[in-house]
């Protein structure tokens, strides 16, 4: 989950992490009132939760309300990475000495947290490794021990801080303890101010929640910001399913995340295009008659592939659910069945039994038939 | 390790309905189920295994070599915690959506304790005609047979089609490895394929890979040392960017990630990769022949 600026600043903010001052404005209206509580000039940024935005001209910086009307009035309506800006924050500005970067990050590699640290921020990291590899600084925490100010002020060596190294190292600390608190997948700071004044402060702040984390932080999380959804992907949502809605006609049911993909792989491969990406794996096999009522709400849809490979997920159960879905919902669509794995026999002979159709024993004739009747080919769902 | 039928296994979470199905079928296959735990239940038989209240109390009175947790994801921690301390050589997480925090303390257990972990969110570890510890249908000779061909998946649907896809066309397993779906997880598809290099059982490696990580990229920096054949699928081709598919660690972001790069890594490594899962035993007999 995705935070927007302002919102990830917050979090800082109540953690004793250094930010700017700064205001949540709706309109150009309360940019001009937010710019004249913080004594006039100030930054207009842009919020949503995407990188980009001061590329994409969504921050600007005003010398006084009336300015800051006026960029507000240009940013609102903007759309940026996708997002259309409805939101702006409006900050003090910060005198800057020098741009830093400083993130902590899951790291698939290590299996644990890892502190980075460049004495050259305010670009993407990408440009920054590309730029100077050796100028990003790596801390490989363990987790267990945590990260302490030695550790980190032993990895800025050799940089020149402005005589501030100390007091970075201690920001790192600080930054890694949020980063364990907020179970962070991402807590990047880019770019970390070195102030003329001598002061450290975040003047952005991206933070990605770990998805798994969401239920105990419940709390943090009501500041998210929601995933962009289609109406029936927030329904499969609601309903504990994960729903991804495409733009193909072939409808697709698969248990498990792998099989799906390469149901809708297969499909493209024999030239048809996926409606959708639904998957009832896992603890989710007993759920395939939501599952496929959800489905064949997409009007789009002009065959349906049920491909069951069982492990975990009963094939027996699942075959139960789409049965009965489809009995109850008589879509007047042709489907196409391929069953294995746990449960086959009994789901078999369901299938067979309750709709008349003999499940393919290979999955690539049950593509190549659902894939030929979506383009209008055969009208019979049934195997040969 | 590969597993073997000696491998002694105590199950985590034994009395729930779903350790309860997995474990029966495991012990029906013949694999070597030496206890259960569950602190509540502590003391008591469950189908005809002992009950502990924790893997520690197990480790005196029926020493184990692998833990196969069946454990919610807020619990799985702790659990993971007390299997490392009492001195699993693996463990086999099935778990899913552990919190990832939690997920790297667990690690840092297993390296303390030198256990190794698989997973999470696998679905476990089969030997056909030997032993299985996870949720895999290792009971169905349809799907799983034994033969000479090891299977590394990120995803259990995905690995159980494949393996149904060699048997059908006359390729026995020596092992499936089911790694997990997790961004993060304790036994890569490369660590598992140097499990296979080392395994003189099995004659190829088949890798079942999908979008999203370098887990393939690194695999395939160890293949192109390897003189076993080794053939890949990757799934999520017809994917759509920015969309988490189901795994939490299959999602292409930022451009990284994405089919072609785990293609051409694979390819120039010299593994064939298949566009479709049913073109995998083409692509392993051929070369099997030129390898021999």
């Amino acid at each position: 989950m995705n935070f927007e600026e302002h919102a990830a600043k917050a979090l800082l903010k109540a953690r004793g992490l250094p930010v700017p001052d700064g205001l949540v404005a709706e309109s150009p209206e309360a940019a001009a009132d937010a710019a004249r509580a913080l004594g006039g000039a100030c930054v207009v940024k842009a919020q949503a939760p995407t990188g980009k935005r001061g590329k994409a001209g969504g921050i600007r910086f005003a010398g006084s309300p009336d300015e800051a009307r006026a960029a507000a009035a240009d940013i609102f309506g903007m759309t940026i990475g996708g997002h259309r800006i409805e939101r702006l924050l409006v900050e003090e500005p910060v005198p800057i000495a020098a741009e830093l970067y400083a993130a902590v990050l899951s790291d698939p590699a290590s299996r644990g947290p890892v502190v980075l640290f460049s004495a050259m921020g305010g670009m993407d990291v990408e440009e920054m490794a590309a730029a100077d590899p050796a100028a990003m600084r790596r801390i490989e925490v363990d987790i267990a021990a945590g990260l302490n100010a030695e550790r980190a002020a032993a990895a800025l060596e050799g940089l020149d801080l402005n005589g501030k190294a100390a007091a970075i190292a201690e920001f790192l600390t600080d930054l890694y303890e949020s980063y364990r608190a907020l179970d962070a997948e991402l807590l990047e700071i880019n770019p970390l101010a070195l102030t003329e004044d001598g002061r450290i402060v975040c003047l952005d702040c991206k933070y990605t929640l770990d998805d798994s984390s969401v239920g105990r932080q419940a709390a943090v999380a009501e500041a998210g910001s929601p995933e962009r959804m289609t109406a029936l992907e927030a329904e499969a949502q609601a309903a504990g399913l994960k729903y991804i809605e495409l733009d193909g006609s072939v409808g697709v049911l698969a248990n498990g995340a792998g099989l799906t993909m390469t149901t809708m792989d297969a499909i493209a491969r024999f030239g048809g295009r996926p409606a959708n990406f639904l998957e009832i794996g896992g603890e989710a096999y007993t759920k395939a008659e939501t599952a496929l009522t959800i489905l064949l709400k997409n009007p789009n849809i002009r065959s349906l592939l049920v491909n069951f490979c069982g492990a975990f997920a009963r094939t027996d159960v699942m075959a139960d659910g789409v049965v009965r879905a489809w009995q109850k919902l008589d879509p007047g669509i042709p489907v196409f069945f391929t069953i294995h794995g746990t449960g086959e026999d009994e789901a078999i002979a369901l299938v067979e039994r309750e709709l008349g159709h003999r499940p393919f024993d290979l999955m690539d004739d049950a593509v190549k038939a659902a894939v030929g009747a979506a383009a209008g080919g055969a009208a019979q769902g049934a195997a040969a | 390790m590969i597993l073997r039928r000696g491998h002694r296994i105590l199950v985590q979470g034994v009395t729930g309905k779903q350790g309860t199905f997995w474990t029966q079928a495991m012990i029906d296959y013949g694999a070597a189920v030496v206890g259960g735990v569950n602190p509540r239940k502590a003391g008591t038989v469950h189908l005809g295994l002992p009950v502990f209240a924790s893997a520690a109390e197990a480790s005196g009175e029926a020493p184990f070599d692998v833990a196969l947790m069946f454990i919610p994801p807020a619990m799985a921690k702790d659990a993971a915690f007390d299997a490392c301390e009492a001195g699993a050589k693996l463990l086999v997480c099935l778990t899913e959506h552990i919190p990832a925090h939690d997920v790297m303390e667990m690690m840092a257990a297993a390296r303390a304790n030198g256990t190794r972990i698989v997973g999470p969110n696998t679905a476990g570890l089969v030997t056909p005609g030997e032993t299985f510890a996870g949720i895999l249908p290792a009971f169905n000779p349809r799907v799983f047979r034994p033969g000479g061909v090891g299977v590394i998946s990120r995803s259990g649907s995905l690995g159980t089609l494949l393996s149904l896809v060699l048997t059908q066309n006359g390729y026995g397993q020596s092992a499936i490895y089911g790694v997990g779906g997790d961004p993060i997880i304790g036994t890569t598809t490369r660590e598992a394929l140097e499990i296979l290099d080392a395994d003189p059982k099995t004659e190829a490696a088949v890798i079942c890979g999908e979008i999203g990580g370098s887990a393939e990229e690194d695999a395939a920096e160890y293949a192109a040392g390897m003189a076993k054949p080794v053939v890949a699928f990757v799934a999520g081709r017809a994917s759509p960017p920015g969309k988490k598919m189901g795994h939490a660690g299959a999602i292409v972001s930022g451009g990284k990630g994405d089919y072609q790069s785990k293609r051409k890594a694979l390819e120039a490594a010299g593994v064939a990769v298949a566009d479709v899962p049913s073109d995998i035993p083409k692509l392993l007999s051929a070369r099997l022949r030129a390898a021999a």
